[in-house]
């Protein structure tokens, strides 16, 4: 591994003061609008949000004010949830330059592996649940070694085991659908956080909960900007820091209030919540998520640097494996049964999101958050879709075209820069 | 009479002069050699020639068979009968020997191929060549000699009359050598006249009729074989004759112990298990000491330094690698890096940068450790050490957050250096570390290596630059293929004792 030594100060570094010494001078341009460049640099960042904002806006005026109503957001994350569940890893995989094309089929041979273990056998949800989960990883593993240590592209390995996945949940069921799922279980997606605080119409502890999330980002951001300043590093100037995060509040602000008027905060929202952290954590502050990425880009160049390539690689299959799984427990638990075409399709919806979040196809880029948006791009879609009434047959077109714009923009603008 | 006469052909790349008012005439039926250190302009020379930098993108003029031509791409080159055979062959492994011939350039009617017609006239020309495989046979089953002779074979399908040959000889072994050159003798006897780009002289002694010595983008002898009797050292002074300005820091070595040994270091090719690429070396260098190693393209300089580094290349290797006396394990990369090696690559945009990636992020790649806590990377730590590195090495780049993509090549090499200096090794293997970098860049670097080398670490640099060796090394290695073939003293190198041991070895 790495020496965890750090050089002796360098003579010359320790006699230049300040920040910088031979700054770079700004254009005029640059000069005229001092938030110009920074805005230019990351448009594509507040770009993947504005179009989220606009999407739902559209929908939200098209649909007559539907899409917001407190019980139509909490469908919209109950029906999502699965889908950003799987886009977390599947951006993994991405941008460590693979693919996975078996999430959808995994998705619906764990949930009928829960449905043997719980319906046909009786299992209690807890033993049930950690086979389920470790399933999911030697799927993974079992691909992962393919890919990894016998360079067989992904493509291939994973376009076997969607059809293999499929095969045996059909199998496993025997062609039935088996279910209902113990109560317990179900709640695992029909649940909402219990409410403490007996709100009358309004389920106070949920809206606490909200309110409790942005004050601690808050606090997180501002700590993470005084840690930026101490050590001379410019950061996003003053106004924009302000209102992106004042921006942020108010939506989880106003998102829990909505969904406090309903039922509360579902359970799963709290899973996915906190799954979406720890993914943005890995990948922006980590060592592995930094290798990842430097893999992806130039996975020759992150060699010779010291990375483990290999089994870096496989361990991105194996968290996609054991998250296919959690979402395959979150789809059976939502449909209360598991059927042999549970699954069928979602990882082109998975994969769709992470390129709609500005995921690269040739690995080494791509954001948590954007892969989030990007399925929720998608979810606003089929929801508003069909809350318009459009059919399947023109849900599919559109959803294409738009898959197909939003990469065309991308690529455009890099070519242009 | 002459055939061919390139005139003031002057070429510029973004400002860096390549090419400078070079004269080239070969007369017909001659075999024409041009020879010249690495990076002296050749092959860009045979680039303007061939049409791969079109008419316009030049300056100066082409005539041939007596009048202007002004090529504009490869085809046009070609149709008028002049053909270039690259070192790096250009035929499709798993197609025929036929099919590779024709390639392109198919007999056909009405878009579908006859094959009997090409069939018939491969046997033909393979013949000539004096090659007896089928036309059927596929490339990918031959051998690298008789690869030679297919592509020859399909010059001649096109009616050659200038035939240019880029390193030929390079990696065929001797045999196929000197049966390529009859052939060469051959084709001459029929009227087709050869350009011979090599760096063999004992094999360019043999056939040529003309030689043309060019040095940084030159043309300064020319030397006529069938009038004169021309010496090799006449030919390696005009090849290596230039003056060692003040292009190096002035550095007074204070060398220690040994620190930096390899002993009988054997590797085999990774995909042709049997081919002995690197033939038992014995290499040592020591504390304050830079180390050269010189040697042409192909003699195995990186094949070393990559097996040796973690076993990032080749198979089956054998023999031992000391620091400080003690044997240490560099069975994979990160067991080296541990050990206190780091390699910086010669190709920097192939395996050296993750070129979508920042400043920062490449600086700290190679020992992600030292900026975090955990595995938890402290931002703040990491900006401070890619900004002192950008200060001390002077990377110009607008912030650390730049991409290293749109950086010159030569503050893109100084990104690769403050990532294995962060790393804080003992012994740096630099592989051609000022290639593709302007002057002023060049010399920071060599200033760096100084002040390596004066921090007690162990230096080794490899470079076909044989004026940088001389001008950094304490003691230089000369490699040719595969092995040393000499070593030199500070005070005893010279370039012409260099170049005579690497064309010697290849003679015996």
């Amino acid at each position: 591994m790495a020496d965890p030594t750090i050089p002796a100060p360098v003579p010359g570094a320790a006699a230049a003061p300040g920040p910088s010494a031979a700054p770079a001078l700004p254009t005029a341009a640059e000069a005229a609008h001092p938030y110009a460049g920074f805005l230019k640099n990351n448009l594509r960042e507040y770009g993947m949000l504005m179009s989220l904002v606009v999407i739902m806006g559209l929908f939200q005026y098209l649909t007559g004010g539907t899409l917001l109503e407190p019980l139509n957001l909490t469908n919209l994350v109950l029906q999502n949830s699965y889908i950003v569940i799987m886009a977390l890893g599947m951006l993994l995989v991405i941008v460590a330059g693979h693919i996975d094309l078996s999430v959808g089929s995994v998705v619906g041979f764990i949930g009928a592996l829960a449905a043997v273990l719980m319906v046909q056998y009786d299992w209690h949800f807890v033993p049930a649940t950690i086979v389920c989960l470790l399933g999911g990883a030697l799927i993974g593993a079992a691909q992962g070694w393919f890919v990894a240590f016998f360079r067989i592209p992904s493509f291939i390995v994973t376009l076997a085991g969607m059809l293999v996945f499929k095969g045996l949940s059909l199998a496993l069921l025997q062609g039935q659908s088996v279910g209902p799922f113990p109560p317990t279980f179900q709640l695992l997606s029909s649940g909402f956080i219990p409410d403490w605080l007996n709100g009358e119409t309004l389920r106070t502890t949920s809206l606490l909960a909200g309110i409790l999330v942005a004050f601690v980002l808050i606090v997180a951001k501002l700590r993470e900007r005084a840690n930026q300043s101490r050590h001379g590093m410019e950061s996003e100037p003053y106004p924009f820091f302000i209102g992106k995060n004042l921006v942020f509040v108010a939506i989880i602000v106003a998102f829990s209030w909505k969904l406090a008027s309903y039922k509360g905060l579902p359970n799963v929202l709290i899973i996915m919540t906190l799954l979406m952290l720890f993914y943005d954590f890995v990948t922006t502050r980590t060592t592995v998520g930094r290798r990842i990425y430097a893999m992806g880009g130039n996975e020759k160049a992150a060699r010779l640097s010291g990375v483990k390539t290999q089994w870096l690689s496989f361990y991105t299959f194996v968290n996609m494996g054991v998250l296919a799984a959690v979402a395959g427990l979150v789809f059976a638990a939502r449909l209360n049964t598991a059927t042999p075409k549970a699954g069928t399709g979602f990882e082109l919806d998975v994969i769709a999101a992470c390129f709609i979040g500005g995921a690269s196809a040739s690995g080494g880029v791509g954001k948590v958050l954007g892969a989030v948006i990007g399925a929720f791009v998608m979810g606003v879609m089929n929801n508003g879709m069909s809350i318009l009434g459009i059919g399947i047959d023109y849900q599919q077109v559109i959803k294409g075209l738009v898959l197909l714009a939003a990469v065309f923009v991308d690529v455009y603008n890099k070519s242009k820069s | 009479m002459t055939l061919l006469e390139m005139r003031s052909i002057t070429k510029r790349f973004h400002g860096v002069t390549a090419l400078s008012d070079v004269n080239l005439a070969v007369q017909a039926g001659e075999i024409h050699a041009v020879v010249g250190e690495n990076g002296a302009g050749k092959s860009t020379l045979m680039k303007v020639l061939s049409g791969v930098y079109p008419h316009g993108e030049f300056e100066g003029a082409i005539h041939f068979e007596g009048s202007e031509r002004q090529f504009r791409g490869i085809t046009d080159s070609e149709h008028a009968g002049i053909i270039i055979i690259h070192q790096e062959l250009a035929l499709v492994p798993l197609l025929s020997i036929a099919e590779n011939i024709f390639l392109g350039n198919e007999p056909s009617r009405h878009g579908v191929i006859d094959w009997f017609a090409a069939y018939a006239k491969t046997k033909e020309l393979l013949r000539k060549v004096g090659l007896n495989e089928r036309p059927s046979t596929l490339i990918t089953d031959i051998g690298v000699g008789k690869q030679q002779l297919v592509e020859i074979a399909k010059a001649l399908s096109k009616e050659v009359k200038l035939l240019i040959l880029d390193e030929p000889t390079a990696s065929l072994n001797e045999t196929d050598s000197d049966a390529l050159l009859a052939l060469l003798l051959d084709l001459k006897a029929q009227g087709i006249s050869c350009i011979l780009i090599s760096h063999k002289l004992n094999e360019i002694s043999k056939v040529a009729d003309t030689i043309t010595v060019i040095r940084d983008g030159s043309t300064v002898r020319s030397f006529d074989c069938r009038t004169d009797t021309v010496s090799e050292d006449q030919v390696i002074q005009a090849m290596v004759g230039r003056q060692l300005a003040d292009r190096y820091p002035k550095r007074t070595p204070q060398i220690g112990e040994t620190v930096f040994e390899i002993a009988d270091w054997r590797v085999h090719h990774p995909e042709h298990a049997d081919r002995l690429v690197i033939k038992g070396v014995n290499l040592h260098a020591r504390r304050g000491e830079i180390v050269g190693i010189a040697g042409l393209m192909g003699a195995g300089r990186t094949e070393l330094a990559m097996s040796v580094f973690g076993k990032s290349y080749g198979r089956k290797i054998s023999g031992q690698v000391k620091l400080n006396g003690r044997e240490v394990d560099v069975s994979t990369i990160q067991k080296a890096i541990a050990a206190g090696l780091a390699y910086v690559t010669e190709d920097r945009k192939g395996y050296g940068l993750v070129l979508d990636n920042d400043i920062q992020r490449n600086i700290t790649l190679a020992n992600l450790g030292g900026v975090s806590s955990g595995s938890v990377i402290d931002d703040g730590r990491e900006y401070k050490v890619a900004n002192d590195y950008r200060h001390k090495l002077r990377i110009r780049c607008a912030s650390v957050f730049q991409q290293v993509v749109n950086l010159s090549g030569g503050n893109q090499q100084k990104v690769v250096l403050a990532k294995w200096l962060f790393a804080n090794p003992e012994v740096l293997i630099l592989d051609e570390p000022t290639r593709g970098i302007d002057v002023g860049a060049k010399f920071e670097i060599y200033t760096l290596m100084a002040e390596l080398a004066a921090a007690g670490k162990c230096v080794v640099m490899i470079s076909s630059e044989m004026p940088e060796l001389l001008g950094m090394c304490d003691r230089i290695y000369v490699m040719n293929e595969g092995r040393f073939v000499g070593e030199f003293d500070r005070e005893e190198a010279s370039q012409e004792k260099i170049m005579r041991s690497i064309v010697t070895a290849g003679a015996a």
